[in-house]
């Protein structure tokens, strides 16, 4: 509720105007205001929204980026424990097949390694090592190193230990990167010996390659030192340190952010293998990944600059032509209550004149007869001497009945004098005595008794002496209308407030209706059949608001009506 | 013949100068007191303002009809509403005259109102 009401305030200050004031800074305000809500009103959601989208394309950008590089690595990752896991496999059935004395024959040995190669390719060499790390038999290339001891190295040792042991790449046959697997078979009948056999990193290589990167992406394995195990693209070649900083991984996939040695700005991707201790890993340029959000995202900018712009400028032009037709549209109607002011006032003065013209017959009709009797004396009385005392009267009763025709004249001169609003300080008892004036011959005729109680010490108003004329002029011809002949008119002045006068006009009339009194104000709306214009009342309800004040009406059918004003003695403070 | 008009001066200059032209003219200032002449003597003609506060000269008219129907009326109006004239016409008034008078035109129709004595029925049309 209080939200409402706070709204409605709101509506209100912000667009309504005070009717009176035709400024053009109420239109500048009114029309900053409505571009000022419209574009709050549009662009704030706009915005949000802009905004909102911003985020989820982000994020479900990423992921779906994200997503595959996450599941590549993966599945790649399981394919390298797999080729792994399937080699050591070989190597542990060729041990627990034969036995150390078969595999000690050179010939033994060489079949296997050849069929070794020939099934399954990326074979080099193949070794048997006896408990204490004498190389007891070999086939491959390096024949020499046959009748060795390896007890002290550290494959040997692992190996011994744990039973299997997958090396690192190092650098072998022929400058080639190679591996080294070995096993160690523990018979039921004899001593330990361990199988070995160095594969090349083809696979590896092939491994990689399979999974089709675009050509601005790069993989590799690294070990736990971070030396390259395979040729990176752009990182180092196998066996140099890779340059970038990998964190430790995870049999988990984990991608990252984060910029390379160069700078750039790189998606990682890694997976860490359970045996041996490598880690996998995808690197994919920012910029690729997210090249469609960044094109998505200018675009998105785009479109919402456009709009933004787009916006403000229906707004400005919309309000500025609905504020100009509201402009014009008021001054239409202020040029129309004007004309129609003008109108009532020209009737007024119309009917004025007709009261005038009344009013001076009389005197006319009288200096008519008095001059006439001059002439028929002069005409048929011989002796013009003892008529001169006649003449003298005639002439002195002529001369003041013109007299009295100026007082009336000159009433209806005052009367057309002000035509424009010109304020002054006012006594308001003068100003309705001086309207009775124009109206006593009229309340005279039709008997209509005129009751006064004008407050004596009535402060000055300043107002529009002929605005005011008319507003009481208004209300008192419709009073005399309502009222029969025989019938009262009061008119009662005080001091409602230190700043507001009170003046009331009543009449025991015929009075109006409960539905006559909704219309009264309207324009056009007339009781009077053929001769009322309608107007008198909705104009002297705008004088009385333009002089700043106010006033009300209250009526019973059969009894009578009242006008009371309340008028403000010092208007536009 | 009776004159009525709540101008006093008006009706005493007037009353003095259709002396002068012979005729004898009987002032009153306003209904009441004319009809009250009108029921105690006799008048070959009365001349009526129409525009007058208490009774009103309409009002005068009618009721000097009702007591006699013969006496020609002859009405004075100048109060701008034209329809004066004719509405009085159809209360049975004999003629009109618009106010400021011509004597000369007045003396015509009070000479005619004299000589048509006869009687005169309100009509209700013109």
């Amino acid at each position: 509720m209080f939200l409402l009401k706070w709204w409605e305030r709101f509506i209100r200050t912000f667009f309504k105007y005070d009717d009176t004031s035709a400024s053009p800074d109420r239109y500048i305000a009114l029309r900053r205001n409505i571009v000022i809500l419209m574009m709050v009103v549009t662009i704030v959601p706009l915005t949000f929204m802009a905004v909102i989208n911003h985020h989820q394309y982000q994020a479900s950008l990423k992921n779906e980026i994200i997503n595959p590089v996450q599941s590549l690595v993966s599945k790649t990752k399981h394919s390298f424990e797999l080729f792994l896991e399937e080699r050591l496999s070989t190597v542990r059935f060729i041990a627990s097949t034969y036995s150390f004395a078969e595999l000690s024959d050179a010939k033994t040995i060489g079949r296997i390694f050849r069929t070794l190669r020939t099934e399954f390719g990326g074979f080099i060499d193949l070794g048997l090592f006896d408990n204490n790390g004498i190389q007891a038999s070999y086939s491959g290339p390096y024949t020499h190193f046959l009748g060795k001891d390896y007890s002290k190295q550290g494959w040997f040792e692992e190996a011994r230990v744990r039973g299997t042991y997958i090396s690192e790449v190092f650098m072998g046959y022929r400058e080639l990167p190679h591996i080294a697997i070995a096993i160690q078979h523990m018979p039921e009948d004899g001593p330990n010996w361990i199988l070995r056999a160095t594969i090349d990193t083809d696979k590896f290589d092939m491994l990689i390659t399979s999974m089709g990167l675009d050509p601005e992406s790069d993989a590799f394995l690294i070990n736990r030192e971070g030396i390259l195990q395979t040729h990176s693209k752009f990182y180092g070649k196998v066996l140099e340190r890779c340059p970038l900083v990998i964190p430790r991984g995870e049999s988990v996939t984990n991608v990252l952010e984060a910029s390379d040695h160069r700078g750039k700005e790189i998606i990682l991707a890694y997976a860490r293998l359970s045996k041996p201790d490598y880690t996998l890993v995808v690197v994919k340029p920012r910029s690729v990944v997210l090249k469609t959000w960044f094109t998505l995202k200018s675009e998105m900018f785009f479109i919402y600059i456009i709009s933004v712009v787009v916006i403000i400028l229906v707004v400005l032009k919309l309000s500025g032509v609905l504020v100009k037709s509201i402009r014009e549209a008021d001054e239409k109607r202020e040029s129309a209550f004007r004309e129609l002011e003008h109108g009532q006032k020209l009737s007024s003065i119309g009917r004025l004149a007709a009261g005038v013209a009344h009013e001076i017959n009389n005197p006319l009709a009288i200096i008519n007869e008095k001059a006439g009797l001059i002439k028929d004396i002069v005409e048929h009385v011989e002796d013009c001497n003892t008529a001169r005392e006649k003449f003298l009267a005639l002439t002195g009763s002529i001369l003041q009945t013109v007299q009295r025709c100026r007082t009336i004249t000159h009433r209806l001169l005052g009367f057309a004098k002000r035509l424009d609003v010109k304020f002054e300080e006012l006594n308001l008892n003068d100003v309705i005595t001086e309207v009775l004036g124009f109206l006593e011959k009229e309340a005279l005729y039709r008997n209509i008794k005129i009751e006064l109680n004008l407050a004596p010490a009535l402060p000055k108003i300043s107002s529009d002496r002929g605005q005011l004329q008319q507003v009481f002029l208004n209300i008192l011809n419709n009073a005399f209308a309502a009222v029969d002949s025989g019938g009262r008119v009061s008119i009662t002045t005080w001091e409602e407030n230190t700043e507001t006068l009170g003046a009331s006009i009543q009449d025991n009339g015929c009075g109006m209706s409960e539905e006559t009194l909704k219309h009264i104000f309207e324009p056009f709306f007339t009781t009077k059949k053929e001769y009322g214009t309608g107007l008198g009342l909705p104009i002297t309800y705008g004088i009385v608001k333009k002089l700043g004040g106010d006033f009300k009406v209250q009526s019973k059918e059969g009894q009578g009506t009242t006008f009371t004003f309340f008028l403000s003695r010092h208007p536009n403070t | 013949m009776l004159l009525i008009d709540d101008e006093e001066d008006f009706v005493i200059t007037l009353a003095e100068r259709l002396q002068i032209r012979g005729l004898r003219p009987v002032a009153a200032t306003d209904g009441e007191t004319g009809l009250d002449l009108v029921r105690n003597e006799s008048f070959d003609v009365v001349i009526l303002d129409v525009m007058m506060p208490g009774l009103s000269g309409l009002d005068v008219l009618e009721r000097i009809k009702k007591f006699d129907l013969q006496i020609p009326v002859i009405m004075l109006t100048g109060h701008g509403r034209s329809e004066d004239g004719p509405h009085g016409m159809q209360l049975g008034a004999f003629d009109y005259v618009m106010k400021p008078i011509d004597i000369d035109e007045l003396i015509q129709k009070i000479g005619a109102a004299a000589t048509c004595r006869e009687p005169r029925k309100p009509h209700d049309t013109i």
